[in-house]
């Protein structure tokens, strides 16, 4: 059970497509940027993209930057920058590396793109759905740029999405509508608002269908793919060339079952992810459960990116509907809910609990839930310590060490 | 002596390196522990050559070698690895071959392992990056108090009344330590209050089952520590015959063909 045997890693061709997706994303909004047209806007991984669309912003989301940060390994060494000025190396560090890449003045996107620095923004929305932490990161950029920072406020730990949640979280959206207005210069209509949320749908019944492509045996996926290939169901949703990529990707992996050729070679094991990445070690995490013949398959974090609530009859609702359903959101018992029919679904041997130090909101294994899903499935877990951004809050020793053993918990079950 | 084939555990821990060989019956044959030091490599090597010479037996006898623990992929002799969750587990088990909960204190970590009545592991549990509770912190201690650690046993036990350490954190609780030192306090209570906060640490990562058995050379070096655990649960712990060895144990008898077998 070595690691050091080196498991090859089959590329997805569709992949190439992707990365060009994401450069085009961000060479338009710095023109944009850089032109003063059309205006940009700033928003949280799930807020209220459509409206921004529909009103023709470009959209940018600063959490996808940072985790470039952490994905390049900038992160760590940004983050006391914004430790200095007050936010804490508690919090989240995909605030704190993004606001120590700023005060800095580097950016992940020169190096990858030649682009010299993130676009300003004439406006900033957050949805809290989330986490408070994208409201104090707004706020600290509306101040640097003097733009305006407008807010979605959510409800917690939904059990059941009633109407009383919708119709709060619906007059909220609609509330933001005529200063994006001011804004951006010109009229909301609705036809657009039906269309971006059309092509916002459209992008998620995709990206769902394509992470549910792991159910298959041996799984054509991975989730440490899937938390790349997930660029454009994130930043893109509601525009057409997001569509696109993914149809293509999608056909890959269904010839890829067809041909039942697996993300991993002989895939013995098949794992749950629960919690954020660990951005700075997608490929080291992939190698380890590769040579351990384990495919860690599918997650909650990837399939946060499924608003099959979203429907251009009735957009605003739907979107209300759909950024409140969210697992973030909810109750453990709804989460608890959502992870065992997941496992099923999947047909999972292991669930993995990455424990985020900077991340309260998407570590879920603090209140007994671990335990709780292992009693009522007989499916065995394991907690690991570490951080989507923050390199000093990871031991890779005990990480390989659990997840090693981890696995051989998994293979003395099957004697 | 018979030309047997050995069966050889070498377990590479961040403070000590053990090898154990056993025969084909699982028998114990020979042991040998080093500091593990920088070369981690050379040391498997020297425990080697001790413990087979307490076996009786010449290298061209070893049938398999195993290794385990933090430097195990730096023994040159193995052919296979384990991790030492798993080897200390099989190493309690054989010993003890029923349903239990494995406590190994280790140099720089901690782990709590369960196993079901036919040795397989139920689950487990490693301490995080904290020193709180391990080895590591216990020789913090001792530098603190400047007493050396071979000691430490004998003080704890001579404590009439143990001082309380409130804190999670190896830095607050080394002030704390310092703050009973400045009341005056006995260094023997002291000891006893950082005995004790050790194994508070460890009860706190997980439930244990109803049989215990504590292993690791901190158990080993540290019996004290095991009285603690039993006045702290209330019932008796088990503890293996070379607790130090658990791991080493544990990664020959994988050698072998593994431990439930036996
Ligand atoms: S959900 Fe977590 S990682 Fe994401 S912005 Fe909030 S605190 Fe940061």
């Amino acid at each position: 059970m070595s690691e050091e045997k080196k498991a090859p890693r089959k590329k997805l061709a569709a992949a190439a497509d992707i990365n060009r997706f994401m450069r085009d994303y961000y060479l338009e909004l710095d023109a944009a940027a850089r032109a003063g047209s059309p205006k940009i806007a700033w928003c949280t991984s799930v807020g209220p993209a459509e409206i921004l669309r529909a009103l023709g912003f470009l959209v940018y989301f600063p959490e996808t930057h940072s985790a470039m940060l952490g994905a390049t390994r900038m992160a760590t060494d940004l983050i006391p920058e914004a430790n200095a000025i007050g936010y804490s190396p508690d919090i989240c560090s995909y605030l704190t590396a993004d606001i120590g890449a700023f005060l800095r003045g580097v950016t992940p996107l020169q190096k990858a793109f030649g682009i010299q620095s993130i676009p300003r923004p004439d406006v900033l929305v957050y949805n809290t759905n989330q986490c408070r932490d994208v409201q104090d990161w707004f706020v600290w950029y509306g101040e640097k740029f003097n733009a305006p920072v407008l807010g979605v406020h959510t409800y917690r730990g939904v059990d059941e999405v009633t109407d009383r949640h919708i119709v709060s979280i619906a007059k909220q959206l609609e509330a933001l509508i005529p200063p994006l207005e001011k804004v951006a210069g010109r009229r909301f209509e609705m036809e657009d608002l039906r269309r971006a949320v059309d092509l916002s749908r459209q992008c998620s019944e995709l990206w769902k269908q394509i992470l549910d492509t792991a159910a298959a045996r041996p799984s054509p996926i991975t989730f440490f793919d899937g938390t790349t290939l997930m660029g454009p169901a994130v930043v893109g949703r509601g525009t057409p060339q997001a569509v696109e990529v993914y149809r293509k990707l999608l056909e890959e992996l269904e010839e890829r079952i067809r041909r039942r050729e697996g993300a991993v070679d002989e895939e013995r094991f098949r794992i749950y992810w629960d919690g954020m990445p660990v951005w700075g070690r997608l490929s080291a995490h992939a190698q380890l459960f590769a040579a351990l013949h384990a495919n860690v398959l599918a997650s909650t974090y990837c399939n946060s990116w499924i608003f099959s609530a979203l429907d251009p009859n009735d957009p605003i609702t739907s979107m209300a509907r759909a950024y409140t359903e969210l697992f973030i959101v909810r109750s453990d018992e709804a989460k608890e809910e959502y992870i065992r029919r997941m496992l099923s679904f999947f047909q999972v041997d292991g669930i993995i609990y990455h424990d985020a130090k900077t991340c309260p909101n998407n570590s879920n294994c603090r209140y007994g839930m671990p335990q709780r899903l292992e009693k009522e499935t007989g499916i065995p877990s394991l907690i690991i310590n570490g951080d989507l951004n923050d390199l000093r809050l990871i031991s890779d020793e005990q990480t390989k060490t659990n997840v090693e053993a981890f696995i051989e918990q998994l293979e003395e079950r099957r004697k | 002596m018979s030309e047997e084939a050995l069966y050889v555990g070498c377990d590479v821990g961040s403070s000590r390196t053990k090898v154990a060989v056993i025969d084909a019956a699982g028998r114990l044959r020979g042991l040998a522990v080093r500091k593990s030091g920088t070369d981690f490599a050379a040391t498997a090597d020297g425990c080697l050559t001790e413990a087979l010479a307490m076996a009786g037996g010449e290298p061209g006898r070893i049938a398999r070698a195993v290794s385990t623990g933090y430097g195990r992929m730096n023994v040159r002799y193995a052919q296979d690895q384990r991790t030492e969750i798993g080897c200390h587990a099989g190493g309690c088990y054989h010993a003890f071959p029923r349903a239990i909960t494995v406590i190994d204190i280790g140099g720089q970590d901690n782990k709590v392992i369960k196993l079901d009545a036919a040795g397989r592991r139920t689950g487990f549990k490693m301490n995080r990056k904290c020193a709180a509770g391990t080895g590591a912190f216990l020789e913090e201690m001792a530098a603190r108090l400047d007493i050396p650690l071979e000691r430490m046993n004998a003080m704890a036990e001579r404590s009439a009344d143990m001082v309380r350490l409130g804190s999670f954190c190896t830095v607050f609780s080394a002030t704390e330590v310092l703050e009973h030192i400045r009341h005056g306090k006995k260094i023997e209570d002291i000891v006893k209050g950082v005995f004790y906060s050790m194994i508070k640490r460890i009860v706190e990562m997980d439930s244990l089952t109803a049989e215990v058995v504590m292993t690791g050379g901190v158990v080993a070096h540290n019996p004290y520590l095991v009285r603690m655990m039993e006045e702290l649960i209330g019932r008796p712990v088990l503890v293996p015959p070379h607790p130090q060895f658990t791991g080493a144990i544990g990664a020959a008898l994988y050698a072998r063909s593994g431990f439930r077998e036996s």
